[in-house]
């Protein structure tokens, strides 16, 4: 369990987090969704105590990160991947992390093996590493306490479509098992394949959260008839918003089940029906991000 | 951790084990800083090279001239490489965590930095009197060969009060280091700062008149000169402690500070 509360980060007259609550909570795997800068690692740096809050709470397990005793066995933290020596190979980073934390030493060949490194790249020094290795190596980091919760800054970065599918796999099986999840990604797709709740933010601020299936309604439904001038009308005849697309077909804000009805009540035949889905979460994340956009500017 | 636990795969857990998380000690937390100062290529280089600077030194006392040597003057000529070089394994202990970026990884294992600050002065206080152990040993085995095939004649005898001044010079030395390490955060400044800031002072203090007077009061290592010399009064041990008060103590207590507040960041 995460706890945000009011959280805000001030560097002089810049406002990088401005006032973000939200909570993750046990058994789920929330994503923290926002472009570059929106203010993702800010927030994670401020949950795990190595930035100072202007002002605001963040709790994990119930007590700021620096109360925990031994946050490494009850935390897992990955907030990047490549800040790691690169003159020690991938099992002394692990071996120093279980002296520290007293985790008992058979568990690095366990965790390293559950992320799909091998005794020989575990035998490499890390500044040989893909940034896709890299990962690996922080998510075996990170599990390495067997903590109660996770927070990962970016970890599909660097993952290829399989890796990404593998970790969906690993972080839905942790949170099945009573493990809260926070991870953070600045694509949509990447996260909408691994996250069941999301938290979008924009400029420092939250814009939307909630369970991704509750955004991704809210997003509309997708619909292509026989007729779609007379679909559109008769969706706008029952107040229900409704966009064209030069594609052909029309975009509604409203539920399937609404649109089908409606269509049938007059008369047209629906010929592909479905919930906006990705196309809908994207179209919804940049409508949210467009004035926080920003181009250039690191996370 | 039970074997059944630490076998499964990601074993999050409806009830935490809090009762079974031990807190991180201080003993851990030092011997890990410890580890870490020793399990990389730089830091194993740093003192394969003043092992080979060392091994010069001597080797060079013992064959030119005479080769009378006494045991004494093998261990200045070991330990003052030594002294000079092994303060930058305190250093990278401290700013390797910048330039290496794994403060990220350190600080959230450990969250109270002053502890972690702690234990990188004392394992790198550990160290030093390792090395100055070692230092012994091969001033001894110096010695033992002037002796054997340089006819030299054998003279062992060295203070204890001198021995045991050389021993705080150098524990004084890594904790100077950790402190210019923490103070600067970076790497290379923290090491063209401790080599040279010190030694600046020294001949510039020694140039001007008005403050020669107060130099041993001042300066580190015209106060080290007589605790190395066996000479030492009360004074020059009030002014190794005034000395060391500015270049050690200061900026330990300043880096701590620093370390304490400063906002961690990846890059």
């Amino acid at each position: 369990m995460i706890t945000v509360e009011r959280l805000t980060k001030r560097y002089g007259p810049v406002v990088a987090v401005d006032d973000v609550s939200f909570t993750a909570t046990q058994g789920h795997v929330t994503g923290f969704l926002g472009p570059n800068g929106a203010g993702k690692s800010t927030t994670m740096r401020m949950m795990c105590g190595l930035t100072p809050a202007t002002s605001g709470t963040a709790r994990i397990l119930g007590v700021p990160f620096a109360a925990l005793a031994n946050p490494g066995r009850r935390v897992g933290v990955l907030l990047d991947a490549s800040a790691q020596h690169a003159g020690r190979t991938g099992r002394e980073v692990l071996t120093l992390a279980a002296l520290l934390t007293g985790v008992d030493r058979r568990r690095i060949d366990a965790v390293l093996d559950l992320v799909g490194l091998t005794d020989k790249e575990a035998a490499r020094r890390v500044g040989t590493y893909s940034l896709g290795m890299r990962q690996r190596l922080g998510i075996a980091s990170a599990l390495l306490g067997d903590p109660e919760v996770l927070v990962l800054d970016e970890p599909a970065n660097g993952l290829d479509p399989a890796g990404i599918r593998w970790m969906r796999d690993l972080l839905q099986d942790f949170a099945a098992r009573g493990g809260t999840v926070l991870l953070s990604s600045h694509l949509l797709h990447e996260i909408e394949q691994v996250a069941d709740r999301l938290v979008v933010i924009g400029r420092g601020r939250v814009v939307a959260q909630g369970a991704k299936d509750d955004l991704l309604r809210r997003a509309g439904t997708f619909a292509r008839s026989d007729d779609d001038a007379a679909l559109a009308a008769a969706l706008r005849g029952a107040g229900i918003a409704v966009v064209p697309l030069a594609t052909g077909g029309l975009d509604a804000e409203a539920e399937p089940a609404v649109v089908a009805r409606t269509a049938s009540a007059a008369g047209v035949v629906v010929t592909e029906l479905r919930a906006a889905g990705s196309r809908g979460l994207e179209d919804l994340f940049f409508e949210l991000t467009a004035d926080d956009a920003r181009e250039e500017v690191s996370a | 951790m039970t074997a059944t636990t630490s076998s499964l795969t990601t074993t999050p857990t409806t009830a935490p084990p809090t009762a079974q998380v031990r807190p991180v000690s201080f003993a851990t937390l030092t011997l890990v800083e410890w580890r870490k100062q020793l399990d990389t290529r730089a830091g194993r280089w740093l003192l394969i090279t003043i092992g080979i600077v060392t091994a010069a030194v001597l080797v060079i006392t013992g064959a030119v001239g005479d080769g009378n040597v006494p045991f004494g003057g093998f261990l200045l000529g070991s330990a003052t490489p030594m002294a000079m070089l092994l303060p930058i394994v305190g250093i990278l202990a401290a700013t390797s965590e910048w330039s290496q970026r794994t403060a990220l990884v350190t600080f959230t294992l450990e969250p109270r930095r002053t502890r972690v600050g702690l234990a990188k002065l004392v394992s790198a206080a550990a160290s030093g009197a390792a090395f100055f152990a070692a230092a012994l040993a091969v001033a001894a085995l110096a010695h033992l060969w002037v002796v054997s095939f340089r006819g030299a004649e054998p003279s062992w005898d060295v203070p204890l009060d001198v021995a045991l001044g050389a021993l705080l010079l150098v524990v004084l030395g890594m904790a100077q280091g950790v402190g210019f390490g923490l103070v600067l955060l970076n790497t290379p400044a923290a090491i063209v700062s401790y080599l040279f800031i010190p030694t600046l002072f020294s001949i510039v203090g020694s140039l001007i008149a008005a403050v020669r007077d107060t130099m041993p009061w001042i300066d580190l290592g015209t106060a080290s000169e007589p605790i190395l010399m066996g000479t030492a009064s009360g004074q020059d041990w009030a002014q190794l402690a005034t000395a060391s008060l500015i270049w050690v103590v200061a900026p330990l207590v300043g880096g701590l500070v620093r370390l304490a507040r400063s906002e961690i960041k990846s890059a």
